[in-house]
């Protein structure tokens, strides 16, 4: 398969205008500005095959919605190369639009006064979707987010998680290729996120949508993403399965025990205790040293047990490393 | 191109039909924009009242000029009043969804807000322009009545190209864009006079600069059939309303180049 989206050495610098405190800082800042250089990507380069679903991450400013914007054909870089479906983006802006979905979880792309159908129709024209293809996407696209109820409603009135599920139907309308999704879950409640995740897995697995997502919300990754491109400060750290992010800090993995006597001491050589909570401990250790079976046999000779399970250090854990790794 | 003014029509639909929600609201604005451009009318009058006419104008005459330019600016203000606050869109990034779409971003700014509030200003210059063209009993034949419609056009597109030429100075600086209004809103205080009122560079700067005279001056010399003491030809008269319709278009061609411009500094 050719890659749908190939990135290569991207970079893009953003000049910030400076300005003096004060009253004559502002006035001075009339006839002679200073600029401030922001290296905001600084030689990205990634592939992606279709039907691909990426989680994109990283801090605050570590370049991911300048990417995102790039790839879209709204922002021009200033060196590197880029092509979507084999076209650079920011040369045929309007063509590459109509074939790309993106959903801003902080901004709405509907019509905030209008019932939600109403919003779907304008697209329908500025997409220039033929009528009748429309109407059979969008029912699919009803069916599926359950929107049924919603349609008629002005977009004001819906709740965030509605509105996130009427924002993903409309990005589909036109029937893109690739979705951009940016923070789609943010501010949701916790039915809403599983309902949202639910969404995104079966566009990606039924419909082929190739997704980029970035987030903070570390459990979207870890519910969606096969594969994870972590960035900072305008670099990639990482690109790969969260296996291989993972092992990049250590392949540590956690034991937790529910002890029966709570003030029982667990000492062996091949574990660190994490946390206590009362008689719940979390011993870390490191499954090539020494294997989970015989790490369990041996706690539980000692010590009875009420109850235990094994499990991964969170993701969030894994990459706070890879950043503090970075800055040394 | 047919498709975008279905585009536009579907955009205007939509947004009268959610003004309309709030229709209290609009009978209100209405009528107080009704009468605030009514008070312009009433200092126009005042003036002529005590000095009888002035450099060989009358009062109706100039009412005719007043009708013209406040009809074509009505219109504007209701089709490209999203322009006029487009500062706001570049600020808060909004426009990056205007990006976004597969289509030009004026057609999209453009339509933004359709505020047929304006509807005031517009039954204002009718009135003016019906009273004034009785009182000085205008000979109408076809040919004028076509002028006067190209007029009033390309008085449209004349207003709509500076309030784009305004929007698009937000794609440097979103500081002070208010110095603009000064042309937009001073032009049609400007036009709503007979040009001969004023000084030579002034003139010139409105017809060259910023053409206003080719929209209203020079086509209301060819209705009200006047010989010009500026002495313009008679075809130069009744071609003038073309002049409105290219500055529209370089404003959009100046448009384009402030995007592009936006896409590649992208702040």
């Amino acid at each position: 398969m050719t890659p749908q989206i190939v990135v290569e050495n991207l970079s893009k610098t953003f000049m910030i205008a400076e300005r003096d405190p004060g009253a004559w800082g502002a006035v001075r800042g009339l006839f002679h500005r200073r600029y401030r250089a922001v290296r905001a990507l600084d030689g990205i380069s990634f592939a992606l095959e279709p039907g691909e679903l990426v989680g994109y991450i990283g801090p605050n400013g570590a370049g991911k919605s300048t990417t995102v914007k790039i790839l879209a054909g709204i922002m021009v870089p200033e060196g590197g190369r880029c092509e979507v479906l084999g076209r650079v983006p920011w040369d045929h802006r309007i063509a590459n639009a109509r074939e790309i979905g993106v959903v801003f979880g902080q901004r709405t792309q509907l019509w905030w006064d209008l019932p939600v159908i109403e919003s779907f129709d304008l697209l329908r024209d500025i997409y220039r979707v033929p009528p009748d293809q429309h109407r059979r996407t969008r029912d699919e696209m009803v069916d599926m987010f359950d929107l049924g109820p919603l349609l008629d409603v002005p977009v004001r009135q819906l709740s965030l998680g509605q509105r996130m599920r009427c924002e993903l139907a409309a990005s589909l309308l036109h029937r893109p290729a690739i979705l951009y999704l940016d923070e789609p879950t943010i501010g949701l409640d916790a039915t809403s996120k599983l309902a949202v995740r639910e969404l995104v897995r079966r566009l990606n697995r039924e419909q082929g949508v190739t997704v980029i997502l970035t987030t903070h919300d570390m459990d979207d990754i870890e519910a969606l993403c096969h594969r994870v491109i972590l960035i900072n400060k305008g670099r990639i750290l990482c690109d790969g399965t969260l296996g291989q992010l993972r092992a990049r800090v250590s392949n540590e993995r956690w034991l937790i025990v529910d002890l029966v006597d709570a003030e029982a001491v667990i000492d062996d050589p091949d574990v660190r205790v994490a946390r206590r909570d009362d008689g719940r401990l979390c011993l870390r250790f490191d499954p090539e040293r020494v294997s989970a079976m015989e790490l369990i046999s041996r706690v539980a000779a000692k010590h009875p047990l009420r109850d235990l399970y094994v499990e991964n250090p969170p993701i969030e854990e894994v990459i706070a490393r890879i950043y503090d790794q970075e800055q040394r | 191109m047919l498709d975008s003014v279905r585009l536009y029509l579907r955009y205007v639909v939509t947004s009268v039909r959610s003004q309309m929600q709030y229709r209290a609201s609009f009978i209100m604005l209405s009528f107080g924009h009704f009468l605030s451009t009514g008070t312009e009318f009433l200092g126009v009058w005042a003036l002529f009242d005590r000095f009888g006419s002035v450099r060989g104008w009358a009062l109706p005459e100039v009412a005719v000029f007043y009708g013209m330019v406040n009809i074509a600016f009505a219109i504007s203000e209701a089709a490209a009043r999203g322009f006029d606050t487009f500062e706001a869109l570049i600020k808060s990034g909004e426009f990056d969804r205007y990006l976004l779409r597969p289509r030009s971003t004026a057609l999209q700014v453009a339509v933004r807000e359709f505020q047929i509030m304006r509807i005031g200003r517009l039954c204002q210059g009718v009135i003016a322009l019906v009273a004034g063209s009785l009182a000085v009993d205008v000979a109408w034949t076809p040919g004028r009545v076509a002028l006067l419609m190209a007029a009033i056009a390309g008085g449209a597109c004349l207003f709509s190209g500076l309030f784009v030429l305004q929007a698009t100075m937000a794609f440097w600086t979103t500081e002070s864009l208010e110095i603009m209004n000064t042309v937009t809103y001073g032009g049609v205080e400007t036009a709503q006079y007979p040009l001969t009122l004023y000084r030579e560079w002034f003139r010139h700067f409105f017809t060259f600069v910023i053409p206003l005279a080719c929209i209203s001056y020079f086509p209301a010399q060819a209705i009200l059939g006047r010989a010009d003491v500026l002495g313009s030809p008679t075809w130069f008269q009744w071609l003038s309303p073309l002049v409105g319709v290219g500055f529209l278009a370089v404003a959009l061609r100046v448009w384009r180049f402030g995007e592009r411009h936006y896409r590649s500094t992208g702040s």
